[in-house]
């Protein structure tokens, strides 16, 4: 074994936001292994303050480009959970839609744009436009079907504009929703071969057992609302979230930790799977067979084909709600009404592509918000990522330093961090120095 | 040596939504690439050249560090492009200047943390470096980033509509929002998005900036009467401009207004604050 390894990856490429690894060994011993984040701080849930409840959603939004509608959705649901609101049947598929049209988007970028490469060889998805032509096409062709599902629904996916408090501001006509079954249906094939594909890469056998946090529903794959359900056998109301989260300041450090029942905890794609693969679509189960998932399964690297089989399951949900909303029709209804009373809270949760997503606000009588809180994905993420590389770092210390960086690196991308996301967590210092 | 313009992405306080939409543009327009080169895109490539001639810059300046960064970005690069609303003028991120930055580091990391991260109040970037062109919104419009970088690739220097949004909006022939009771900042708001927030039935909330001949009282006058009070129409207006309303008054907008939270002296365990042992 090599005596002294250095591995400083300033600013991890092809995530979203700013982050380091950093490994150091001396004299054969790990003496240093984690992830920086970098990222500026943004103190969104200080802004929130003294803001009219309406303006929340589109403030949140902002906090991360790529879970745009998820941030909004998770804010939604707290102000409407504060304020006592009734939504109504349409305005659950409608958003359902949109979420959806988010977690392809984002799946789609992160399994072709930016965990491919890494399997294929090249820095970037760039040199792939000429060396595999179909595979990017075919992404792009993916993703412009997620973005034009969440135009028609919501205006735009980043950032969304017509998802308001109780309802929506503007309707797709039943044509659109028409136009969009036939685009999903012709998709399949492109699904299809999207499975194909990640079913060849070799991904690394490495693996960790953990605790999984997911949102669960008694016989659905839902991702908006629910309990808080964790492999560990518990099972949550969302107003208790923060006994799950459990975010707190490490005596002589400055890390923040999620920890529930463990050190730990993964949240994601893999901990949705674990949880809930029996409420997957049945072409989704197979294509997690063909994937080699099988749960429980402790694999992080294997959290990125979770997330193919979530496309499948995404399609085939889109495909199923598409048709509900065609049979009933669309009724061009006003936003529910919300009840004012003093000091109101709600507590508001969606499992975003990247996991669980909490909003906690506190609503004056006069509308505007006294108290928020969020809490990320990715934030509740990084204490895991960091127990995975001190696992892994010893098994691969004989190879070479690039080896052990791209391998890292590659395990801090399967979990798809989100760093700007993260306007709730500290420098990360995992190392008890 | 390729003798095409290479250009580079780079990312300050921000969601990184417009570099994505940058990358959604992609989709549409793969023949973009034949035409530049991309020699440095943190969010979507491992490269990191360092020979550009276009920078975009996406996000505020939000912290001393970030400077030298700019510096080195401007002293490089011939054209610096600041990319969407945060670059442009602060945006979402100046909404935390109403309070001492104290008071928002407390909030959010709590008396432990606060210090951990060092922030100041948000600034667009061309408080710090010069900006040759602008491509406003939030996020940016992938079609305007398309017409923008066509006409800096023929040497043309792109202009921004001085025309409020309501012109657009009257050509997509939108009924008026503000005349349904649905606020709507279009009247102040400088033009370019094609109204697309109004035609989604919801109201503008100036995410462009403000057009030349902005007039904020006839604007607060509409708002009054949708009843909304002083605050909230301040809070209406710095959502994405707080800088701009604050370098125009001359004070932080709203900072009066809710008297509790400017003060900096926060309980330990706030609402958002992480637990402290």
């Amino acid at each position: 074994m090599p005596e002294n390894i250095k591995v400083n990856v300033h600013h991890v490429t092809r995530v979203e936001g700013h982050g380091n690894i950093v490994v150091d060994v001396r004299d054969g011993t790990l003496e240093k292994c984690e992830l920086q984040i970098v990222e500026t701080p943004r103190f969104f849930e200080a802004m929130l303050r003294g803001r009219p409840y309406q303006q929340a959603s589109h403030i949140t939004s902002r906090i991360c480009g790529i879970c745009a509608v998820g941030h909004a959705t998770a804010s939604l649901r707290a102000t409407e959970r504060a304020l006592q609101v009734q939504l109504s049947e349409q305005t659950k598929l409608l958003r359902r839609l949109a979420f959806h049209g988010e977690i392809l988007d984002s799946h789609i970028l992160h399994v072709y744009m930016l965990v491919a490469p890494d399997f294929l060889g090249v820095g970037s998805v760039i040199p792939l436009a000429t060396s595999h032509p179909d595979i990017v096409k075919r992404a792009l062709r993916m993703k412009k079907f997620s973005g034009d599902l969440c135009q028609t629904i919501v205006g735009r996916h980043t950032h969304p504009i017509a998802m308001t408090v109780g309802g929506f501001t503007h309707f797709a006509t039943v044509q659109e929703l028409v136009e969009l079954r036939e685009r999903a249906e012709a998709l399949i094939a492109d699904v299809d071969a999207t499975v194909e594909l990640f079913g060849t890469l070799p991904w690394p056998a490495f693996e960790r057992e953990t605790e999984f946090i997911a949102l669960v529903q008694p016989d659905d794959y839902g991702l908006i609302d629910g309990k808080i359900g964790s492999s560990d056998g518990y099972e949550l109301e969302l107003d208790d979230y923060r006994q799950v989260t459990n975010e707190r300041l490490a005596p002589h450090s400055t890390a923040k930790h999620a920890a529930f029942n463990r050190d730990s905890y993964m949240v994601g794609a893999l901990a949705r799977y674990n949880l809930k693969h029996q409420h997957l679509s049945p072409r989704a189960k197979a294509a997690a067979a063909h994937l080699g998932l099988s749960a429980p399964c402790y694999r992080p690297y294997l959290n990125s084909a979770a997330q193919v089989v979530e496309i499948v399951h995404c399609i085939d949900d889109v495909i199923q709600v598409l048709d509900t909303l065609i049979e009933r029709g669309i009724e061009r209804e006003d936003p529910a009404p919300v009840t004012l009373s003093p000091h109101a809270r709600g507590v508001g949760a969606c499992d975003v592509p990247r996991g669980i997503l909490f909003h906690e606000y506190q609503i004056g009588e006069d509308g505007l918000i006294e108290e928020a809180n969020c809490v990320i994905p990715t934030g509740q993420n990084l204490a895991n990522i960091d127990r995975d590389m001190r696992a892994l770092v010893p098994s691969i210390l004989t190879e070479p330093e690039e080896q052990i960086t791209l391998k890292l690196e590659m395990l801090v991308r399967a979990y798809d961090p989100c760093i700007s996301c993260s306007t709730h967590f500290l420098n990360v210092e995992f190392t008890g120095k | 040596m390729s003798a095409k313009p290479k250009i580079a992405f780079f990312d300050f306080t921000s969601c990184e939504g417009c570099q994505l939409t940058v990358i959604d543009a992609l989709q549409t327009h793969l023949g973009l690439l034949d035409l530049v080169e991309i020699v440095q895109f943190r969010e979507a490539m491992s490269e990191k050249g360092q020979n550009y001639q276009i920078a975009f810059v996406e996000g505020s300046c939000t912290r001393k560090s970030d400077e030298a960064r700019l510096l080195a970005i401007r002293e490089q690069a011939s054209a610096v492009v600041a990319l969407g609303a945060c670059a442009h003028l602060g945006g979402v991120n100046s909404m935390k200047n109403r309070w001492p930055i104290e008071n928002v580091q407390t909030y959010v990391y709590g008396q432990n943390g606060k210090d951990a991260y060092e922030s100041y109040p948000a600034r667009p970037i061309s408080a710090v470096i010069k900006v040759d062109a602008v491509i406003p919104g939030c996020p940016i419009d992938r079609h305007e980033f398309l017409r923008v970088v066509q006409m800096m690739l023929q040497g043309r220097t792109p202009r921004l509509p001085d025309y409020p949004l309501c012109v657009e909006c009257k050509l997509r022939e939108n009924a008026c929002l503000n005349t349904l009771g649905i606020l709507c900042l279009g009247p102040i708001t400088r033009a370019g998005c094609e109204a697309i927030c109004p035609s989604y039935g919801d109201g503008c909330e100036g995410c462009r900036g403000w057009h030349p001949e902005a007039n904020f009282d006839y604007m607060r006058e509409i708002l009054r009467g949708h009843g909304l009070s002083d605050h909230e129409i301040d809070a209406r207006f710095t959502m994405f401009n707080h800088y701009q309303m604050e370098q125009m008054s001359g004070h932080a907008p709203l900072s009066e207004a809710v008297a509790p939270v400017t003060d900096t002296s926060l309980p330990t365990s706030s609402f958002a604050a992480p637990k402290e042992d």
